[in-house]
């Protein structure tokens, strides 16, 4: 595992080329890893026929609305959570 | 509530953030028996190893824009199924038309 629990991560704000989890709306954003849920299969072989090796840690990571979406007009402490595959985020200071 | 847009282009499916004018269709509604077979083909597909959920979804993500777009929830699973399985060798196409014929018939 690359990431631990309360570390700052950004994801890479790289297009979406084939098959990818991450939605769009959270490129380039940086959040903090929430929990780890394990290991998987890696989507972007699985598919097209892959074997999904090497598996992929999975994190669900918290993002702060508001830094989200522009313009966002809800709490200071509202979240939005995501999973995100380890290839997808670096880490953020 | 705006969605920040940061220069990289999104797929058709990707969704969240976008803008629309019409309100969301938040009620539930009864599956027609078709969708049913659709959803348990699909586990049944998945189970006997011949596609992934990976499949389904990429076969989904790369329907045309129009044609997507058209599309109800499960007509895109059905799009994406035949799609893959034809690619897999799994069927035919000629498999299917002969099955559409004789039901037409």
């Amino acid at each position: 595992m690359r990431y631990r629990l309360g570390q700052r991560v950004r994801v890479r704000n790289a297009p979406s080329v084939g098959h990818v989890r991450t939605p769009g709306y959270v490129k380039g954003k940086t959040g903090r890893v929430e929990r780890v849920h394990g290991v998987f299969g890696d989507p972007e072989s699985l598919a097209y026929g892959g074997d999904g090796l090497p598996g992929q840690p999975l994190y669900l990571v918290g993002f702060e609305q508001r830094e989200v979406w522009s313009g966002y007009a809800g709490g200071a402490c509202d979240r939005v959570y995501v999973d995100v595959y380890e290839h997808w985020p670096e880490e953020a200071p | 509530m705006e969605y920040d847009s940061h220069a990289v282009a999104r797929l058709v499916h990707d969704r969240g953030g976008w803008l629309t004018s019409e309100p969301i269709d938040r009620s539930e509604h009864p599956l027609a028996d078709w969708e049913l077979l659709t959803d348990a083909l699909q586990q049944s597909l998945v189970r006997n190893g011949l596609m992934t959920v990976d499949e389904l979804r990429r076969g989904i993500e790369s329907m045309p824009r129009e044609v997507y777009e058209a599309a109800g929830y499960y007509e895109r699973w059905a799009y994406s199924i035949e799609g893959v399985l034809v690619e897999k060798g799994v069927i035919a196409p000629a498999e299917i038309d002969r099955k559409l014929g004789e039901l037409a018939g």
